[in-house]
């Protein structure tokens, strides 16, 4: 692995551009540097691993005891993906995807490093964007003290930091009970762990069972289970979650059946399960698909992670979610499938490989099926009744707004925008767009699949003005703006830029 | 806040709202905020509401601070560097050099 620190290292140029260094990610590039593909990693984050392997290359078994066996097979991960010749740019921000286009051969990645950005071309774009936690808008959640449970996880991964004080736990999934025990073993105070997972749910899993007793989960589930319950208190049937507090969480106030019980709290961690992020693939204009049984949406790919644009793959938890195991096989076998499309692989060299993946591939799909039924987040938590909850937490627009506004007649996602300027913050409408479907899709009595989602539009995320202005300029993107040609450069450079203008972006091409 | 239960291997000093704070080497801003005890990062723009991280992944956009001049950066993505200035942000931007009122 070659560290990237300066955009000036950048080559123009790559075989295959991975984006993200999660377990899809390294496995791809790992996979394909292996078979002799150039390959760059781009990566929001400061060391290898994603949010699931966070910082696995900076900690150590004997000192971060507390992050339970399974976070180690990072390291095994890390260590391929560095002893090979990859380019890896770390604390880069990918901005853009053009899918090549017009009779190009080539993608188009737009990215920022160090302040600087450029556009690098590829012939393969892997989108392994990973997963975000599935926003649980309840009242008060915007509160300083209020975080989701997978950034108390990072804290804890990334500075072995754990919430100060008393710690609630809210919501539901695997995940939640994951970090109550890793918080356990780190000395955490946990006052409580409220499970608002719907009992109705439980009917739903079972024919799913069978599955899920013969999967690597299974184990691993009941153990953790039982050790978070032995130690602290768990609430079942939780409902009308609420935190209160005056510039900060204080307390939490809910129901059982009709009880109402409030408690004390310091720090409440908030999860209902993790969706596909699919900012960057829906904004590059990859298909999205709604998947029922997950209830998110994620991007239309094939068995290999085509998506519905060639050139363009998608692989781990942001194709769809399977966990880390699952998510290292399915960037093995995207990349794979990419070297074979451009014929850096022989067909059959990759077919003969391609099987073998998918069959390992197999044995991380058991048991998902189960899990995503048993922890379906229950319609409350999706679609939140009480008018006063923040839906979207940058523009400060309230449950009961939208629901106001949706009565209007209002056709969908994106016209909302419109009316409420919801999803038009800076989070570009991550924190709210799968609760506004939900919303709209509760208020008109149809699938959150014939709603759709917000149309996404590039840069997804926010770049300088100084950064695009600063990017090499093609001679007819030059003529678009100003009508004139470039007169003034040298001769040498007059040819590299006309030679240039054969693959530049026809939505540059000259108009008159 | 965070309270860290392993001891930072090397220190890097930087300012928050002129104040001098300590963190560890490698941390992202954002978590070492966090770890000196910054409950509140910035108001929020349309209501003036106090608001801190939420997701520490690059997602939610509530960590945004002003880094040596630059507005509106993600804190959570960003390493903690020796020396750097770092304001928290009250309102909306300005256009102004450093987005200072």
């Amino acid at each position: 692995m070659r560290r990237i620190t300066d955009a000036g290292e950048l080559a123009p140029h790559y075989d295959l551009v991975v984006v993200g260094a999660g377990p899809a990610g390294l496995s791809a590039a790992t996979e394909a540097a292996a078979a002799g593909a150039s390959v760059l990693v781009a990566d929001e984050n400061l060391a290898p691993g994603g949010q699931i392997y966070r910082a696995v290359t900076r900690n150590t078994p004997e000192k971060q005891d507390f992050l339970g066996q399974d976070y180690w097979k990072g390291r095994a991960i890390a260590e391929a993906f560095s002893a090979l010749a990859i380019d890896y740019a770390a604390a880069t921000t990918v901005w853009n995807l053009d899918a090549a286009a017009g009779g190009e051969e080539c993608a188009s990645t737009g990215l920022t490093l160090g302040g600087v950005a450029r556009m690098i071309s590829a012939r393969a774009v892997i989108l392994a964007t990973g997963a975000m936690e599935r926003p649980m808008s309840v009242p008060g959640w915007t509160l300083p003290g209020v975080m989701s449970a997978g950034a108390a996880q990072i804290a804890l991964k990334s500075v072995s930091g754990i919430p100060s004080g008393r710690i609630v736990l809210a919501g539901c999934g695997p995940l939640l009970y994951l970090l109550a025990d890793q918080l356990l073993r780190a000395g955490a105070e946990i006052a409580a762990l409220l499970d608002t997972a719907d009992r109705k749910q439980r009917m739903a899993a079972l024919r799913h069972l069978p599955d899920f007793l013969l999967s690597p989960y299974l184990a691993k589930g009941l153990s953790l289970l039982f050790s978070v319950r032995r130690q602290i208190k768990v609430i079942s049937g939780v409902t009308q979650l609420a935190i209160t507090g005056a510039g900060h969480a204080q307390s939490v106030r809910f129901q059982v059946g009709r009880r109402e019980t409030t408690i004390a709290a310091d720090c409440v961690l908030l999860h209902q399960g993790i969706i596909p992020g699919i900012n960057l693939t829906s904004a590059a204009g990859c298909a999205i698909e709604w998947n029922d049984a997950q209830r998110a949406f994620q991007p239309r790919t094939d068995k290999h992670g085509r998506t519905s644009l060639s050139g363009l793959f998608s692989a781990g938890d942001g194709a769809g979610i399977g966990g880390a195991e699952h998510a290292a096989v399915s960037g093995r076998i995207a990349a794979v499938a990419a070297l074979k499309d451009f014929g850096l692989l022989p067909p059959s060299e990759a077919s003969s490989r391609l099987t073998e993946l998918e069959k390992q591939r197999q044995v991380y799909r058991r048991g998902r099926a189960f899990l995503d039924a048993l922890y379906r987040p229950a319609r409350q938590f999706l679609a939140p009744s009480d008018p006063d909850t923040m839906v979207c937490r940058c523009e400060e627009v309230h449950a009961g707004t939208l629901r106001q506004v949706i009565a209007l007649g209002v056709p969908g996602p994106n016209q909302l925008k419109t009316f409420l300027r919801c999803g038009m913050g800076p989070c570009q409408g991550r924190m709210c767009a799968s609760t506004v479907t939900e919303i709209m899709a509760a208020e008109r009595g149809i699938s959150p699949a014939e709603i759709g989602t917000y149309r996404l539009r590039a840069p997804v995320k926010p770049l300088r003005l100084a950064e695009l202005a600063a990017l090499p300029q093609t001679p007819a993107a030059v003529f678009a703006v100003t009508g004139r040609a470039l007169e003034h450069d040298s001769i040498e450079k007059k040819e590299r830029t006309n030679d240039d203008t054969s693959h530049s972006d026809p939505h540059h091409a000259p108009r008159r | 806040m965070l309270l860290r239960i392993r001891e930072p291997v090397e220190a890097v000093t930087f300012s928050f709202d002129g104040r001098s704070v300590t963190a560890a080497r490698g941390d992202t801003l954002a978590a070492a905020l966090l770890a000196a005890g910054v409950e509140t990062f910035r108001d929020s723009v349309v209501g003036g509401e106090p608001r801190a991280p939420y997701c520490l992944m690059g997602v939610c956009f509530e960590c945004l601070v002003t880094i040596d001049g630059v507005q509106n950066r993600q804190s959570c993505l960003v390493e903690v560097r020796e020396g750097v200035v770092v304001y928290s942000q009250h309102g909306a931007r300005l256009l102004t050099e450093g987005g200072q009122r």
